[in-house]
């Protein structure tokens, strides 16, 4: 029966309802960041449906496994032990350098650098909002990801964590309109800060000084200001710098050094002073190589 | 009890609808997904008012924004004026035939991504691209089918 009284409040009313409500949320989650500790079980209730949606391209990935041939196995598998073989030697070198450089640093009674916690994850979801770059990954507060953690792949620095869930996170990429990364010229140590532009592969470098030495070409790491990311890192490469006269800073334009197009397995970092570590059983994979 | 298990017909199709939209795909076809959300919503909304209009519009627009990441409410803030808009005009729409029920959805979803543009754009300054008006396009391709395929299930639990 559809009489007048079981109808409920008007169309109107319940418009203005949902538009009151909506722009409530939108001042208390964005401008005064009410939900962070909410979103965790937030997310962990849509997490089902987020594995939901993974489902087919899990279970293309599984077929394509299965379908591979022996021989790209073989030819893959003797490319990565080439592969093995030459890291390791790099590795080597690397570990007399870095037993030399705790020397040097002794002598000079600068203190060690502490060794820095890692563990592989893998990417769940990209997000196909057009506004924002962010990535979903499989690891979340069970094991140990915490706010602002830094994600690298292969190459370099990806983004950092800005929601953790339960047993995923979600990653904002160097690349969103929001983030930006305190970065430093490897040939010349000047700091810059990189912000990205909504685009994959470019960053600017903001507020650079028309007198500033900087070159295409030039390597920038994180400089570990901002307690964010730690220092050291590959983040970007000059790509050119525009020198207009009419403007009062230089346009430099950089290309992000991970490949933020294609991620696959990523790298998540605990330095020392980092607000939890990990647990013992979650620490065993860092040691362990990467499903599939 | 027969009764109330049709209805969750109509969750399974928002829900559905939800999987579709956060579903990975190429970045070629991404650009084009289709919104699919809405147009279950706006199918809803237009068969059965009584039962789908703005506040399960906002509830679901709340889903989307926790799947994708975005500020809580914007979504549903668009969500509740497309559906709004629709809901107050079922009648007439129901009348058209489904190409010109197409266009309709059409202007609905290029209203529905501009609105979640100006949204974005008040809290973070991105810029304007042509490119996310694609799914307007594909939407409108899609509407027929989805009619189509919705109607069916309707008739055939009886939702009413």
């Amino acid at each position: 029966m559809d009489t007048i009284f079981t109808r409920g409040p008007s169309l109107n009313n319940r418009l203005a309802l949902a538009l009151a409500l909506s722009v409530l949320l939108i001042v208390a989650d964005h401008k005064l960041a009410a939900f962070q500790s909410t979103r965790v079980y937030l997310n962990s209730i849509m997490s089902p449906l987020q594995y939901l949606a993974n489902l087919p391209s899990v279970m293309l990935n599984f077929s394509a496994q299965r379908l591979t041939s022996n021989q790209a196995l073989v030819s893959e598998n003797s490319r990565l032990t080439n592969q093995n073989l030459m890291m390791r030697e790099q590795l080597q070198q690397f570990e007399i350098l870095q037993a030399e450089n705790e020397q040097l640093r002794k002598l000079l009674d600068v203190p060690v650098e502490p060794k820095v916690h890692k563990m592989v994850v893998e990417l769940m979801a990209v997000d196909n909002n057009p506004f924002s770059q962010q990535i979903v990954i499989n690891k979340g507060a069970i094991d140990g990801v915490y706010l602002s953690q830094s994600v690298l792949d292969d190459r370099g620095v990806v983004g950092q964590v800005m929601e953790v869930g339960s047993t995923n996170s979600r990653v904002v990429l160097i690349s969103d309109v929001t983030h930006a990364i305190p970065v430093r010229s490897v040939r010349n140590n000047i700091r810059f800060i990189a912000s990205g532009h909504g685009d994959m592969d470019e960053l600017f470098l903001e507020h650079v000084p028309h007198s500033v030495d900087i070159q295409p070409g030039d390597m920038l790491m994180s400089s570990g200001l901002g307690k964010v990311f730690p220092a050291g890192y590959p983040v970007a490469q000059v790509e050119s710098v525009v020198h207009d006269e009419s403007r009062p800073f230089a346009t430099v334009k950089v290309r992000p050094l991970a490949q933020l197009d294609r991620l696959k397995y990523l790298l998540l970092l605990w330095p020392h002073d980092a607000p939890r570590q990990p647990e013992g059983s979650a620490l065993r994979q860092v040691t362990g190589q990467p499903k599939g | 009890m027969l009764i109330k298990a049709r209805y969750y017909a109509i969750l399974l199709s928002i829900l559905i609808a939800l999987v579709l939209q956060i579903m990975p795909l190429p970045i070629q076809a991404d650009l084009y997904r289709p919104d699919w959300v809405l147009i279950v919503l706006v199918y809803w909304a237009m068969a059965l008012p009584h039962r789908v209009n703005v506040g399960v519009a906002f509830l679901t627009g709340l889903a989307m924004d926790i799947l994708l990441g975005s500020a809580l409410g914007i979504h549903s803030f668009a969500l509740s004026v497309a559906v709004y808009v629709l809901a107050a005009n079922y009648q007439r729409l129901r009348n058209y035939s489904v190409w010109q029920q197409a266009i309709i959805i059409g202007l609905l979803s290029s209203f529905y991504h501009l609105m979640l543009f100006w949204l974005q754009h008040l809290l973070t300054d991105i810029p304007f691209q042509f490119a996310y008006l694609w799914p307007v396009i594909s939407s409108m391709v899609l509407w027929p089918w989805m009619f189509w395929v919705l109607r069916k299930a309707r008739r055939q639990l009886s939702i009413t």
